[in-house]
């Protein structure tokens, strides 16, 4: 086990996000650990994605901070980055997977350019090198190499996600951030992308912070739970303490709400 | 030395759902297995004999006592100890064999075993997890296929195999033979009695008496520690 396993890779310290007089989240604190994943669930409006956008300086906190271990090992508070400095992390060391493919995809390029794309971002030149990756990544999320000219607008929505995938696992990112990956995807599309992401993510050993209200997808993906209700962390812990075991009144009817298998 | 201590271990469950109903289940949980031992746990269907199998492995959260689990040259308490810490654990000390498969959709019976060896070679993992399955006698023809479609005892046989493929210091079985035929029965006696013999401390609940005649070191009445 290398020595930076026992250092977080991202922290939240007392996060905090107040639209106006309307509250986003509330004083969330938590460790993330390189290769750990930690999924937060929760309804719709219950401050998961405004606390996904925090951890990823999409937004600034109104109180609170987050500290991000760089890849020089030094923590920094992601205020203090400047905006060069966190568009480099977006496009090397975070990916940002969003529940809508569009958004996280160019639909008028091909499928080929989409993980190209960030490749050249990060300096990459030779062409044919660039190919060679992409039609790697392409088998990887099991997309037929022969649609790799193809734009992504032509792809099925199971197919764009595992796209959406490739192109941000491309750089070696540490970090990951999902906004509901399987949301809007048929159940057995749903079942095979998140086998996908489950393997990619342990054997690339990635942190992941997976923002779901699927628990399910949860209880598939995640080591660790955080349950939010009305902008609060209401309970946390191992995924499988939470859903056996829910002490808080709302986990419990979270948890009692699901249709058995 | 003990491999697992188990001090004064209690559990109850508060239902909000129910009005904020208060259901103890057990109290005064203490046992201790040793390297190489078995301690089988009796007593009639729910006194709590999987919810102490859960608390040892960090699945249920202890409501007081201790539970000491050796891990490496140091003594780790399960009952205290961090989410991050029991992953870390459960890696390299405990194996769980639950009563029921809960496995992946899609992933084949050989790799759902074969991913218990966390940090192995996979090909090596593979061909471990392929003759522990050939043992329980899970034809070759449907290591490939998904479990989901398996017989009640072919998934308890696979679910044994993720088991009983890592050897680690401590194993929790949760009627590791409840749907096995004879012959199947015999081989979880075998398998157990190896590790055993590696060392391994087991904590297995079992109602099949020839099982635990065959198998069990200790046996821990698990109805003595009803909670009030």
């Amino acid at each position: 086990m290398i020595d930076t396993e026992d250092h977080p890779l991202l922290r939240a310290q007392a996060l905090t996000k107040w639209y106006g007089r309307q509250l986003g989240c509330h004083d969330i604190s938590f460790d993330l650990y390189p290769g750990e994943v930690m999924a937060v669930v929760g309804e719709s409006g219950s401050g998961k994605t405004t606390l996904l956008q925090l951890l990823s300086a999409q937004l600034a906190p109104t109180a609170g901070r987050v500290l991000y271990r760089m890849r020089d090992g030094i923590m920094r508070d992601l205020a203090s980055v400047g905006e060069a400095e966190r568009r480099f992390l977006f496009r090397t060391d975070w990916g940002y997977v969003h529940q809508e493919p569009a958004l996280g995809l160019r639909i008028a390029v091909s499928g080929g350019a989409n993980v190209g794309e960030r490749l050249m971002a990060v300096g990459w030149r030779h062409y044919g090198r660039i190919r060679g990756a992409a039609k790697d990544w392409f088998d990887r999320v099991e997309i037929a190499s022969d649609r790799i000219d193809d734009p992504p607008a032509t792809y099925s929505g199971g197919m764009r996600q595992r796209l959406q995938i490739a192109r941000n696992l491309v750089t070696n990112p540490r970090l990951v951030f999902m906004d509901e990956p399987t949301g809007g995807l048929d159940v057995s599309v749903q079942a095979r992308l998140l086998d996908l992401i489950r393997g990619l993510v342990g054997e690339l050993r990635l942190a992941a912070i997976i923002v779901t209200h699927d628990l399910a997808v949860a209880r598939m993906l995640s080591h660790r739970i955080i349950v939010m209700k009305d902008g609060a962390a209401v309970e946390s812990g191992l995924t499988d303490q939470v859903l056996e075991d829910p002490r808080e009144p709302y986990t419990q009817l979270l948890v009692s709400s699901i249709l058995p298998a | 030395m003990y491999a697992l201590d188990v001090i004064n271990v209690r559990k109850s469950f508060t239902l909000h759902l129910q009005g904020g109903l208060h259901l103890p289940v057990v109290a005064g949980v203490s046992f201790a297995a040793r390297p190489g031992e078995c301690v089988a746990l009796v007593g009639p269907s729910g006194c709590g004999k999987s919810s102490i199998l859960k608390m040892i492995f960090g699945g249920y959260r202890c409501d007081g006592g201790r539970i000491l689990i050796r891990d490496g040259d140091r003594i780790a308490d399960i009952a205290t100890a961090s989410p991050r810490a029991i992953i870390g654990i459960r890696q390299r000390a405990m194996s769980y064999v639950s009563q029921f498969l809960r496995a992946v959709p899609r992933v084949a019976a050989i790799d759902v075993v074969a991913q218990a060896l966390d940090h192995a070679v996979p090909d090596q993992a593979r061909a471990s997890a392929a003759f522990l399955l050939r043992r329980l006698n899970i034809p070759e023809r449907l290591t490939t296929v998904p479990p989901a479609t398996f017989s009640g005892g072919e998934q308890q046989r696979v679910n044994i195999a993720r088991g009983f493929l890592p050897d680690r210091p401590v194993l929790l079985l949760d009627e590791p033979t409840a749907s096995l035929d004879s012959e199947n029965r015999d081989v979880v006696i075998d398998l157990i009695a190896e590790k055993k013999r590696r060392g391994v401390a087991v904590v297995a609940i079992i109602h099949d008496s020839k099982v635990r005649d065959a198998v069990a070191d200790q046996i821990v009445d698990v109805a003595s520690f009803a909670a009030a």
